[in-house]
């Protein structure tokens, strides 16, 4: 099966100041996938994932060695605007971080950041990210309520809502189901699914069933090293790595 | 038990602390209603003054203080908001910012008398604008300007990194995220400095001594160039000079009166929006 590759990690050293947060790191990001980040907690997944849209540029005395492509462009080009790589490249966080407006213009907002003004067509466009990312039914009858009335699972598909109005080629979700609880993360983890026909994606979890579940492949990390990366069914029924056995059958932190 | 006993020991305490606030605050409130509240009246709020300030309202003084304190703001709000703007999200962490932030703070503890000399020199002297509404309110503006630049940096900072993150994540620009996303998450606590340097800025008697305040002047101001009369230094004007001191210490009770409930209802429309503002992003 030859998958189309999205997006490539190259030979990347990451360091804060001079703590190296990530070693060496080399990843394909396939096309129309899920890919899967694991580990324990401070193993560089966020550093990692954050990468991707050039998001640790807002962090001060950080040094990136190596390369990231997004359909072979070198998205850390001098001749590359970091605006444009996020217009392609969107993101989910952790925490829901929803924008203290009302929830039709937190979705709104990303459609006028790209320069839409039809009035027309950016509320067909809510209603259909809102649709996409199933919490329409819950807010359609209160699009003007502030978005932080609502509870914190549906804050976060507000939030993958957001993301997917602005038809990014990728989206990078980092943990967006740590807070939540159990059925929120099982509508997120059905989204997801349904969302890989029209994008790539990458989703980092410390949860070994959850990226079981969702990805095609996945990345085992440890102290800033890719120890193994490879399909998900492999990672998981037959490590090649000690550690990464050791990880996935409970053994470790 | 015993723990229990300290515990309403302490409880009382801080009761009496709260008590003693509310009886000063009170007692002045009471002393200056008691005094000048025998001159308020309809006429007394509308009228320009008379017979050697004794007869007639105080509505020019009033209309005065109006004026210099919103020209005050109009000033420093926005030059404020842009430093604050600058120094939290656009400049470098160099010893040069940090001299400028411990300036701004120091600022904020020079005497208001210095301003007036400074206001007199540079607006009244040096780009002539003379003793007029500008120049008490330029002179006003900087005195209100670290209260504005500290608070709109503390609102600023206190919009979560996690908010910028999403709106940058999604395509927006630096200044575009700051003007749509960071400023109206910071407007509540932006008003709240602008509600204390209203307070401070339309009772302040020492910048416009010599920059905008004149004891008499016939009728309202005419343009930003006029002289006016201001409570404070009305105030102060009817209690040091004059031939009838008797009945214009009733009148200046009066104004007293009048300047509370003026800075009363300025901070409580300020108040306003903020509670509007945050009940909308609550
Ligand atoms: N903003 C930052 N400044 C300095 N060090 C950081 C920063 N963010 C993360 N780190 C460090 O980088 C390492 C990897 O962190 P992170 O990528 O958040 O791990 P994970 O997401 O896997 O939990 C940790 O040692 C962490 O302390
Ligand atoms: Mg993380």
């Amino acid at each position: 099966m030859d998958n189309k590759i999205k997006m490539q990690a190259k030979n990347v050293d990451f360091f804060y100041g001079k703590n190296q947060a990530l070693k060496n790191v080399n990843l394909n990001v396939y096309a129309n996938k899920v890919t899967a980040m694991i580990g324990p907690s401070g193993c560089g997944k966020s550093t990692f994932i954050r990468l991707f849209n050039r998001m640790n540029e807002l962090v001060a005395h950080t040094t990136l060695k190596g390369k990231i492509l997004l359909d072979d462009l070198d998205i850390n080009s001098p001749l590359v605007d970091a605006v444009d790589i996020r217009k392609r490249v969107g993101m989910v966080f952790q925490k829901p971080n929803p924008f203290p407006k009302t929830i039709f213009e937190n979705i709104s907002y990303g459609l006028k950041v790209n320069g839409i003004k039809d009035k027309a067509f950016i509320e067909q466009k809510v209603e259909d990210s809102l649709k996409k990312a199933v919490i329409w039914a819950e807010v359609k009858d209160r699009l003007n309520d502030s978005a932080l009335k609502l509870s914190g699972g549906q804050q976060q598909r507000l939030c993958i809502a957001r993301c997917l109005a602005v038809e990014t080629e990728v989206i990078l979700f980092d943990e967006p189901c740590a807070s939540l609880d159990p059925i929120s993360t099982a509508k997120i983890e059905e989204l997801i699914l349904e969302l890989k026909k029209d994008y790539s994606i990458v989703i980092v979890t410390h949860n070994m069933q959850q990226a079981a579940r969702v990805s095609d492949y996945t990345g085992f990390f440890l102290l800033g090293e890719l120890i193994e990366f490879g399909k998900t069914q492999d990672i998981f029924t037959a490590p090649k790595d000690k550690k990464t056995e050791a990880y996935i059958t409970g053994r470790f932190g | 038990m015993k723990k229990e006993f300290s515990q309403n020991l302490g409880f009382f305490g801080l009761f009496l602390c709260m008590l003693t606030t509310i009886l000063a605050l009170g007692s002045i409130i009471y002393f200056i209603a008691a005094r000048g509240f025998s001159v308020l009246s309809w006429s007394f709020l509308t009228q320009v003054p008379y017979s050697a300030m004794t007869k007639g309202g105080i509505a020019p003084v009033i209309v005065g203080t109006f004026y210099i304190t919103l020209g005050a703001i109009m000033f420093a709000l926005p030059l404020g908001i842009a430093c604050a703007v600058y120094l939290c999200e656009y400049s470098p962490k160099s010893i040069v910012v940090n001299i400028i932030r411990i300036s701004i703070n120091n600022l904020a503890g020079v005497p208001s008398v210095v301003f007036g000399l400074f206001g007199l020199a540079v607006f009244v002297k040096f780009f002539g604008f003379g003793v007029s509404i500008l120049s008490g309110s330029l002179t006003l503006g900087i005195l209100a300007l670290p209260m504005i630049i500290s608070s709109a940096q503390e609102a600023l900072l206190a919009v979560p990194q996690s908010i910028r993150e999403a709106s940058l994540s999604l395509g927006a620009t630096k200044w575009g995220t700051i003007k749509n996303i960071v400023l109206p998450t910071a407007l509540p606590g932006i008003l709240t400095g602008v509600i204390l340097s209203i307070g401070r800025v339309a009772g302040e008697t020492a910048p416009i001594l010599f920059t905008a305040a004149a004891f008499y002047t016939r009728g309202y101001p005419k343009s930003v160039f006029s002289e006016v009369m201001a409570l404070p230094y009305h105030i102060y004007a009817l209690m040091t000079e004059g031939a009838h001191p008797d009945k214009q210490r009733a009148i200046a009770y009066g104004c007293s009166l009048v300047l509370l409930f003026l800075v009363l209802f300025i901070s409580g429309f300020a108040i306003f929006l903020r509670q509007r503002q945050r009940s909308l992003y609550g």
